[in-house]
């Protein structure tokens, strides 16, 4: 008796999940396996030739070119993520224990408008604020307080980090904010009971419970980053590539289909390791005795 | 050091981030009513030229109408494809489930070029002639976690004996998940809708890659911003954005909390 009503329960799910799985496994999961086909297959001209080689991953595994894109992706997506969490953490620790309970709704409001406005025109903004004779250069110089526009800012990587850290600056904000409205306010009272500093209270109780908070905003942070195309295409004026970019050179201008499929592969895997080592320590704060 | 001098510490950091989240975004208005050419101070003078260029340019009014149909097409196949997965993974448990709903899901954290190239390399291998239709598969794709992540919080708060009283009194499954069920997830059915059509509306990438030749607003915005004279227009147009996001957003966000008040639920939270 349970166990048939368990297999219609079973048969049912299936039915009613079949829709959005069968879309999910043509629109997404038969094209990534094409890719991961592709990436062991001969280029030849005009085509892909059906023989096995491992030349694609021996190529992108030794081209310089690809090492410094791939290590300058991985480096302006990490200190995205640093940037953007250590920056997030004020404001998500600010509305959960300062704002009143009525007006936390608002504060999550204003904090996630901008980001729903054009991501292009946002990115382009920042080409505007920071550019040779843009609003900090003019106004620096109109003040009398530099005499030559500053150029560190601009078309580099600093301004690629800093345009990237705004963009996602909700998505850091959040998850941090959910996890901080989860933990029991009277462990912070036993904490200073206890004859604890505030300091060391934020320190040893406040901080680990919201450590699951942390990690999932810098995994949500960190995998869009690195494989952004835009930043570096207006920013870095397609001066400074970074993965994505050369993913779709590789694709489309050099026509080069399983290079290109080699390099998306590669980074899919390096995503898919650093997101579980995060995943990783995650579960060893979950595990924590409480 | 008293709880009130730390939050004033902290009050004045969270208004200064306000401040740098908001830069940009008070910049736009500022350069779309100026009648200056070049995007840069001393603002010029208060001009509305930049709004009638906008709204006379067929180019722009041809990618609005595609951005328009493509967000339309994709919010409603996501919100459908989405009710189907928040109602199987909050009523019912089958073989597979993670696996299933992880692969669903999958788009929320996978790079968006990732799936661009993919679906490119596959629609092109096929021989598919790329427009807007593809743009909508891709869409749908991207948008469906986003509408499922809301649409499953609406379907597990829901009462299941409601249901049951429904076919207690006599309906059938359907009749009853139109007449009872369909009407208390309302609320959550309108916010996907208005979050897919939102992310459609901005999505570049895939619009970028599946398109062919037909320009949406992100693609035609893109094409613009290597043109100095063009700036000023895309300012207007941003405006216009800005503007149309949060007027959007704020219905999302009044229906989400009738429906979270029409379930007893709690006003924080929003996406997540």
């Amino acid at each position: 008796m349970a166990k048939a009503r368990f297999d219609a329960e079973a048969r049912a799910g299936l039915t009613l999940i079949s829709p959005p799985f069968f879309y999910a496994l043509v629109i997404l999961a038969a094209p990534v396996l094409t890719i991961l086909t592709y990436s062991f297959l001969t280029d030849g001209y005009l085509e892909v030739l059906r023989e096995f080689t491992l030349g694609n991953y021996r190529e992108v595994l030794s081209d310089p070119i690809v090492r410094v894109v791939m290590t300058r992706s991985l480096v302006v997506a990490g200190v995205v993520t640093f940037a953007t969490v250590v920056l997030a953490f004020p404001i998500a620790y600010y509305v959960s224990f300062f704002v009143r309970p009525e007006r936390k709704a608002m504060w999550l409001f204003l904090i996630t408008i901008p980001f729903w406005t054009s991501y292009l025109i946002r990115v382009f903004l920042w080409k505007v604020i920071l550019g040779y004779n843009g609003v900090i250069n003019s106004s620096l110089t109109g003040l009398g307080i530099i005499d030559e526009p500053l150029t560190f800012i601009l078309y580099n990587v600093n301004s690629i980090v800093l345009t990237l850290a705004h963009a996602y600056a909700p998505f850091a904000i959040l998850p941090i904010f959910v996890a901080l409205e989860k933990i029991d306010r009277s462990l912070l009272e036993a904490g200073r009971d206890l004859g604890e500093s505030r300091a060391m209270t934020f320190w040893r109780v406040t901080l680990p419970l919201a450590m699951p908070g942390v990690i999932a905003a810098s995994l949500i942070v960190f995998i869009p980053t690195i494989g952004d195309y835009v930043t570096p295409e207006v920013i870095g004026g397609g001066k400074i590539p970074m993965i994505a970019n050369m993913i779709q050179v590789q694709m489309l201008a050099l026509d080069n289909r399983p290079l290109g499929s080699a390099l998306a592969v590669t980074a899919m895997l390096a995503v898919a390791l650093i997101s579980m080592l995060f995943l990783f320590l995650n579960r060893r704060f979950l595990k924590r005795p409480q | 050091m008293s709880i009130h001098s730390s939050g004033r510490g902290l009050q004045f950091y969270a208004v200064a981030y306000l401040l740098f989240l908001y830069a940009p975004i008070v910049l736009l208005p500022m350069f779309a009513f100026n009648s200056g050419t070049i995007i840069a101070f001393p603002l010029q003078g208060f001009s509305l030229q930049w709004f009638d260029a906008m709204w006379s340019n067929a180019t722009l009014r041809r990618a609005l109408m595609n951005s328009l149909t493509i967000a339309v097409a994709s919010s409603v196949l996501a919100t459908c494809l989405g009710i189907f997965a928040a109602r199987a993974s909050s009523r019912f448990e089958f073989p597979m489930k993670g696996g299933i709903m992880g692969l669903i899901m999958l788009p929320m954290v996978l790079p968006e070029i990732i799936v661009a190239m993919s679906l490119l390399v596959v629609l092109l291998g096929m021989g598919v002639q790329l427009s807007l239709l593809t743009v909508i598969l891709g869409h749908t794709l991207v948008a469906m976690p986003y509408g499922i992540a809301i649409l499953s919080t609406a379907f597990a708060s829901l009462d299941r004996s409601l249901e049951e009283a429904a076919y207690d009194l006599g309906e059938t499954k359907w009749s009853a998940f139109r007449l009872v069920t369909l009407p208390l997830v309302m609320p959550g059915i309108i916010s996907s809708l208005l979050i897919s059509f939102t992310i459609s509306l901005d999505e570049f990438i895939i619009a970028f890659f599946l398109a062919g030749n037909e320009p949406t607003l992100p693609t035609y915005i893109f094409s613009q911003l290597r043109f100095p004279r063009a700036i000023p227009v895309i300012m207007a147009l941003g405006t216009v954005l800005v503007v149309l996001s949060i007027v959007l957003l704020a219905i999302g966000e009044y229906f989400r909390r009738r429906g979270n008040a029409r379930i007893g639920g709690s006003p924080t939270g929003g996406l997540m």
